[in-house]
């Protein structure tokens, strides 16, 4: 088992990619690995409650999501705002991971 | 402590990708970390040491009042939170990067190197997250 970092910039809206990066979480979770779900910039935008759902709650059941406090202030979304399973971090959760030698990827 | 290698591509004022990644770097060294950065296309302009605040004539503006921000400061900032942590930091600039681009002159302790050190520089590290450009 490994430990991967995929740490997600963009929102649904702006990349058809991103629904590829969530699905590689989820495989690479549902494959025995241990997978962390880092949302940064626009990449926190569906993570906000009420916003379409993209599959991250579900997700959240299989992979540590974590959202970034930095740009979720830059974008006027609570801290409580969250969908179930997200949680408020930050960029020392993303070193800490890769001090620890985690396997990463930014999209 | 270890070792955290950071690759960064996106020029000065484009991109996101250029805060989220110095704030990587800065929590690195906050956190008493070693870290490299890799500085390769447009991402090598980000030392350019000519870079200038600028008034805002539209608006009527000053240079004090605009308070531009020069991404030159904020790395010059980084050497000094380094030397003030006692940790390493490496700014490699990819050297055919600057040349294409003229930025020669870079803020004191970036280095030239080559896209070999991005290896190098990954293979000696316990973490290394390249931010790749869109």
């Amino acid at each position: 088992m490994a430990k991967y970092l995929l740490i997600e910039s963009r929102s649904p809206w702006e990349s058809g990619d991103v629904s590829y990066l969530f699905g590689l979480a989820r495989d690479l979770a549902a494959a025995g690995n241990e997978v962390t779900l880092f949302l940064v910039q626009n990449g926190v935008l569906p993570a906000r409650r009420g916003a379409q759902d993209h599959g991250l709650a579900e997700l959240s059941r299989k992979v540590t999501l974590l959202a970034d406090g930095f740009s979720l202030r830059e974008r006027a979304i609570a801290e409580n705002g969250l969908i179930t399973g997200a949680r408020v971090s930050n960029v020392e959760a993303v070193v800490d991971l890769l001090a620890e030698g985690v396997r990463a990827i930014w999209h | 402590m270890a070792t955290i290698t950071i690759g960064l591509m996106d020029p000065p004022y484009e991109s996101s990708n250029v805060v989220t990644g110095l704030r990587i770097v800065d929590a690195a060294l906050r956190r008493g970390h070693h870290v490299n950065v890799f500085l390769y296309e447009g991402a090598v302009a980000l030392g350019f040491a000519d870079q200038k605040p600028h008034a805002n004539p539209v608006k009527g503006t000053t240079v004090e009042e605009q308070e531009h921000p020069n991404p030159k400061d904020w790395v010059r900032g980084l050497f000094e939170l380094a030397a003030e942590r006692g940790v390493k930091l490496d700014w490699v600039n990819c050297g055919l990067c600057v040349d294409e681009r003229g930025v020669e002159k870079q803020v004191e302790g970036a280095r030239r190197g080559s896209p070999a050190d991005a290896w190098k520089l990954a293979e000696a590290s316990e973490g290394f997250l390249y931010v790749a450009t869109r």
